[in-house]
């Protein structure tokens, strides 16, 4: 078969099977509360995402002489602050349950990188909230960027370059790995517990 | 019986595959719920808090409220002292603010890319666009004339002579003194910042469309404008400053480990702590990535078994005497 479409389209099916992709049933250990702070993490983006696109909608000097672009700012505040927070606690989980098990080592890899991808994703939105925050931010942080040469290419005093950054290069970016970091975790099933006990009759053996 | 630890090429394998039961599961209903409920959590805590919004310091602003420290400043900048006339790159060529570890200067290697004259962009340009003001134009060509010695007199004497000045209703009473045409480009530098003019000249280049603040926001920096207003909005660094929002508002509270580090000596005392705690980031970051890597660290959910907390009802309901077949150990300890 010569149709790169044709090898695609099989490539994608093998991997990920539409009963894979969307599974209708999980295994019976799925039970802990902490399986629910991935979606969390997810319904949070969906909200920054939302919020922020209705801020990028009416620019960024609406929120703060309109009461109602004030509100839209303060969900996407407070929506930010929880998706850290959801996945954070959904990190932790993952470490706990030593999730890189059984060759999902990149599921680990694209969910860390995520979380420091939305670190310059938030940053810049700090930096680009034209008020006294973001003057401080961009003041202070640009010594950091600065010490690495960073700063020759990623202008904190930018406004223009940041808010780019911010509403459009980054949350591509967040999105991308998000998307990629749960066609992994489909792919590969969530990861089976450890043994309850971590040794097995047998000869003594260095850990 | 004697017992040995499983290795970890051994878990890896016994987890590459389940055969065990299933239960009823609905993917979209949940992240459809999660993104409900986050929503609405979103909503009430808006309704609640808000967000903070201070607004920003201008020139004008500074140059008002704080016309002493607005005008050291602006001398500062003409006769190349401030920090931004000897920050180095990416501004200028000079060396006070320049970071490196070890022979690594990436700071000095990437050059000058966002180029700023200090005492040309900041104080002769914005003097020189005044219209209509003759003596302020000869002024300002007397200083550009004159040697270096003697400019350095002139705003030495008037950086002395500032720090006896008084302050009223935003006008400057300087003692006399020799200062040269120093005093009269600092009187009219300080009206015109008073009137909001300067803010706007260093935003002109050759666009009509600005979104750089790079100058004003360096010319602020280098004043106590932004400086005392952090301070009192705990944002200092020694505050853990990075991590805070103005007010009671959480904010970056990700950054904890970044700001930690400025908070350990001798990290915080080195002349290059910026660039130490980008490295420091920077590897902490590669080891957080590569943690199924990382002997050791990898081990450590064994080692404190959290996970027997995590799936108890599993381990409750399959009796806790299960144990996994030992197996032949896995290719990569993954």
């Amino acid at each position: 078969m010569s149709s790169w479409t044709a090898k695609l389209r099989e490539a994608g099916v093998r991997a990920l099977p539409p009963e894979k992709l969307l599974p209708d049933s999980q295994p019976a250990y799925m039970t802990s509360a902490i399986y629910l702070f991935g979606a969390l993490t997810i319904g949070a983006l969906v909200t920054i995402i939302a919020s922020g696109s209705i801020l990028a909608l009416k620019g960024p000097t609406w929120w703060h002489v309109q009461s109602i672009g004030h509100f839209f700012n303060s969900i996407h505040l407070w929506s930010v602050e929880l998706f850290f927070f959801f996945m954070v606690v959904h990190l932790w989980g993952k470490f706990w349950m030593a999730a890189w098990r059984g060759g999902r080592a990149r599921v680990w890899m694209t969910g860390a990188v995520t979380f420091l991808v939305a670190v310059p994703c938030a940053f810049t939105g700090y930096i680009s909230q034209q008020n006294f925050d973001s003057q401080w931010i961009a003041t202070q942080g640009k010594d950091g960027m600065n010490s690495l040469g960073v700063g020759a290419f990623f202008n904190v005093l930018n406004f223009g370059q940041m808010y780019s950054y911010h509403i459009l290069l980054l949350p591509i970016a967040v999105v991308a790995l998000v998307s990629l970091h749960i066609l992994l975790v489909r792919n590969h099933g969530i990861v089976p517990p450890l043994p309850f006990s971590d040794s097995v009759p047998g000869a003594e053996s260095k850990p | 019986m004697r017992r040995r630890r499983l290795t970890n090429g051994e878990l890896n394998e016994a987890a590459k595959h389940y055969d065990g039961p299933y239960r009823s599961y609905d993917i979209v209903k949940e992240v459809s719920v999660a993104t409900g409920v986050v929503m609405l959590i979103a909503v009430i805590l808006t309704i609640l808090f808000s967000s903070p919004d201070l607004p920003p310091s201008t020139i004008s602003s500074w140059s008002r409220t704080m016309p002493i420290d607005f005008v050291t400043t602006a001398v500062s900048e003409l006769d190349g002292t401030s920090e931004t006339a000897t920050y180095g790159p990416p501004y200028n060529h000079q060396s006070g603010s320049v970071q490196q570890i070890w022979f690594i200067n990436l700071q000095k290697w990437l050059g000058v890319s966002h180029p700023i004259n200090a005492p040309y962009d900041f104080v002769i340009q914005p003097l020189r666009m005044i219209p209509g003001d003759p003596a302020l134009q000869r002024e300002v060509s007397a200083y550009k004339r004159a040697p270096a010695k003697a400019q350095n007199a002139w705003t030495t004497a008037y950086t002395n002579a500032l720090a006896k000045a008084k302050a009223s209703a935003g006008a400057l009473r300087v003692p006399p003194g020799n200062y040269g045409p120093v005093a009269p480009m600092m009187s009219a530098l300080l009206a015109l910042a008073q009137s909001g003019g300067l803010d706007g000249d260093l935003l002109t280049s050759s666009q009509f469309y600005q979104t750089d603040f790079t100058k004003p926001l360096m010319f602020i920096e280098d004043g106590n404008a932004l400086n005392d207003r952090a301070t009192y909005q705990h944002l200092q660094g020694e505050q853990w400053g990075m991590m805070n929002e103005t007010g009671s508002y959480p904010g970056q509270v990700w950054l904890w480990l970044y700001t930690f580090w400025y908070q350990v000596s001798p990290i915080s005392t080195s002349s290059n702590v910026d660039a130490l705690v980008m490295a420091i980031m920077g590897v902490l970051s590669a080891c957080f990535i590569l943690i199924p890597f990382l002997p050791g660290i990898r081990s450590i959910p064994r080692r404190i078994p959290v996970y027997k907390l995590i799936w108890r009802d599993w381990y409750a309901a399959a009796g806790a005497a299960v144990e996994p077949p030992p197996s032949s150990p896995g290719s990569a300890p993954t």
